[in-house]
């Protein structure tokens, strides 16, 4: 190539500037005007439990209404309600609240009356169309979408499931500094509690949670330690942790898709039930498309993406949505007891082997979460 | 001094004060005062009462776990101290000007990374099943629990601190008057002796100020205790923790807090004033 032809003249760079930024221009024109286009028109704000506003549960509905979901993360109805209390009224549009905090939320006014004809009741079974909590005075404030068993998770290498069948599994020398405590009272103090033969374990006389007192005592020369979610799963999945208390398939489940030899039963002396209900916020701006959220979430497809949420499986009460289950992962359905004949999950319940998890009902809560930091530090 | 000079200095004097004010005073203060409010349904309510005090103070949990801390931050403290010194040593007398900047770098390197993920590192060395325990077994070895005891929340806190806390006392030895050193030599003073008698106490202030540093971030972590030790024993940190998931009692853990810093505050008086005691002449 000559040396002539290597020259850029002033001309040339002018023309090429210039056309350059006229196609820059336009292209940025068509990105801008398509990004225009492509911008929700709506957020809903959501506090919730880690995963619930993740793309396998909410792209769908993102897609179809043309809108955003923006999720603030919470672990534990404590924390849910510092997160509400130190907000302004309205900051969120979608409230994920564990069911025994719900008649707080609506105590305190955090929550907007739901209208039960908006959603599918009918389809759901029987046990959740009117649960404990979410009726106040006849009115409907939260909507069951999805549960879970809470009992003895193990590593099924070393324990066996006749074994991790009874909560007396966790004072079994073999286990010694083997045994985790997911770190919250309320359910590793109702497991006790069902030792004891509670049948209703968060409501108990004096003697009977003077009763609780001691038993648990009796257990922590054999706590390896008090772990959150991050701490269990790791000490689950390391073989750290052989027996852990207060937790279920919710953590194992998840465990397990990974290949760790992990498991949860429910033992014979009964396990807790943990439930997850969708509430509107109170003054949010946004209540007809929060109201479609809720009713994308309960509908057979919302149910079914809920039961296989990646962060944490759980049960859930649609019965349409266990059909739908059945269809598009029928060994999921299997795994978590969603079954259409046979022995259902639901039998569990019925049967009286499940209770459901409540705040203390004679005791004040610091009753019980103070002896669970004395419980920590014998 | 003239009044201009002085008015020239108000620039550089109203912007940390400010910052103080807004940042730690106030909140401070705030703390304090909703330590005397109440909480009725989950929610903070102004009040004064002295219930909290009262109940946080009378609590056996409480003195064990303020026990614990004050031990568990101390021992970590003096431990870092006595490990950092001869790398300190190294780094100043022992490498090149060139090398020692490589070194300061190293040192600051590990802040690059989050704690927490430095934490969560070590349960793969410490678990029972982890590196350590099964070189051990390779060699014969029974195996020693490390993880969910003190001794991997010790190992944390060097984690946090130890790096630290060479660096300030990098920092200490480096304005040491050489000729001291080369004085002691001289008169034929043993490295154990020049170290104690001449490189310790001239720069006293900077062990101190190190270690009480490394106190201070000890005394305070809450991922350590978590992470490595397991929860097993609370100590202050997871104390507050664990009073707010009581029902929202955020006026008894403003108690934990206010305890907490007034312990921080007078251990750092007294260390400040014994790093500095004969030292002004």
């Amino acid at each position: 190539m000559s040396s002539q032809s290597n020259k850029f003249s002033r001309r040339d760079f002018l023309k090429t500037t210039v056309s350059g930024t006229a196609v820059s221009v336009a292209a940025g024109g068509f990105f801008i005007t398509g990004a225009a286009r492509a911008q929700p028109q709506a957020t809903l704000n959501m506090l919730a439990w880690y995963g619930h506003a993740e793309p396998d549960i909410v792209a769908e509905f993102e897609a179809r209404n043309n809108c955003k979901i923006k999720p603030k993360y919470y672990t534990g109805g404590d924390n849910m309600l510092a997160l509400i209390a130190q907000s302004p009224i309205g900051t969120y549009d979608l409230i994920l609240s564990d069911a025994e905090y719900v008649p707080q939320l609506q105590k305190a006014g955090y929550i907007e009356k739901l209208n039960p004809k908006d959603y599918p009741f009918d389809d759901f079974f029987p046990e959740f169309q009117k649960f404990p909590g979410h009726w106040q005075g006849g009115e409907l404030y939260s909507l069951i979408t999805r549960f879970g068993f809470l009992g003895v998770s193990y590593n099924t290498e070393a324990v066996s499931e006749k074994k991790a069948r009874s909560y007396k599994v966790f004072w079994d020398p073999a286990y010694k500094g083997k045994v985790g405590h997911f770190d919250w009272y309320l359910p590793n103090m109702g497991q006790i509690s069902l030792l004891n033969g509670s049948r209703a374990p968060f409501d108990l006389s004096g003697n009977e949670f003077a009763k609780l007192k001691s038993v648990l005592t009796s257990l922590r020369p054999q706590a390896a330690g008090f772990f959150d979610y991050g701490g269990t799963f790791s000490g689950l999945k390391s073989g750290q942790l052989q027996l852990v208390g207060g937790i279920g398939d919710w953590i194992t489940g998840v465990l397990k898709k990974s290949g760790a030899k992990v498991d949860s039963v429910v033992p014979d002396e009964g396990g807790l039930q943990w439930t997850e209900s969708f509430c509107i916020g109170k003054n949010s701006r946004n209540q007809e498309l929060s109201k479609k959220f809720l009713q994308y979430i309960s509908s057979p497809k919302g149910q079914s993406k809920s039961a296989r949420m990646v962060a944490y499986p759980a049960m859930v009460p649609n019965k349409k949505g266990w059909e739908l289950l059945n269809r598009e992962d029928p060994a999921e359905a299997k795994r978590q007891g969603m079954v259409l004949s046979g022995k259902s999950c639901i039998d569990d319940i019925r049967s009286g082997k499940i209770r459901f998890r409540e705040l203390p009902r004679r005791q004040n809560i610091e009753d019980w979460n103070d002896f669970w930091s004395d419980y920590k530090n014998a | 001094m003239s009044a201009p000079v002085k008015q020239r200095r108000w620039p550089l004097i109203v912007p940390p004060l400010l910052w103080q004010l807004v940042f730690f005073v106030l909140p401070l203060l705030f703390l304090v005062v909703i330590s005397f409010w109440s909480i009725q349904n989950f929610k903070l309510e102004p009040d004064f009462t002295l219930k909290n005090w009262s109940t946080m103070l009378s609590r056996t949990t409480f003195w064990s776990a303020y026990a614990y801390t004050w031990k568990l931050a101390f021992v970590a403290a003096f431990g870092c101290s006595l490990l950092a010194f001869p790398a300190a040593y190294s780094i100043t007398y022992h490498l090149s000007e060139s090398m020692r900047r490589i070194a300061v770098l190293l040192l600051i390197i590990p802040f690059f990374t989050s704690y927490l993920v430095r934490v969560y590192s070590w349960q793969v060395f410490l678990s029972d099943n982890g590196i350590i325990n099964s070189a051990l077994s390779l060699l014969g070895l029974d195996r020693i629990p490390m993880l969910n005891t003190a001794g991997g929340t010790l190992i944390g806190f060097l984690t946090l601190c130890l790096p630290l806390v060479v660096l300030i006392q990098v920092m200490g030895m480096s304005q040491i008057d050489r000729s001291l050193i080369e004085a002691a030599r001289n008169l034929r003073a043993g490295p154990w002796r020049t170290v104690y008698e001449v490189i310790m106490p001239a720069m006293k202030a900077s062990l101190v100020v190190a270690w009480l540093f490394a106190f201070i971030l000890c005394f305070g972590d809450f991922v350590s205790p978590v992470y490595l030790g397991g929860g097993a024993s609370p100590t202050l940190s997871t104390l507050i923790t664990d009073t707010t998931k009581s029902g929202q009692q955020w006026p008894r853990a403003a108690v934990v807090a206010i305890m907490m810093i007034v312990t921080l505050m007078a251990t750092s008086l007294v260390a400040v004033r014994y790093a500095y005691r004969g030292g002004r002449k």
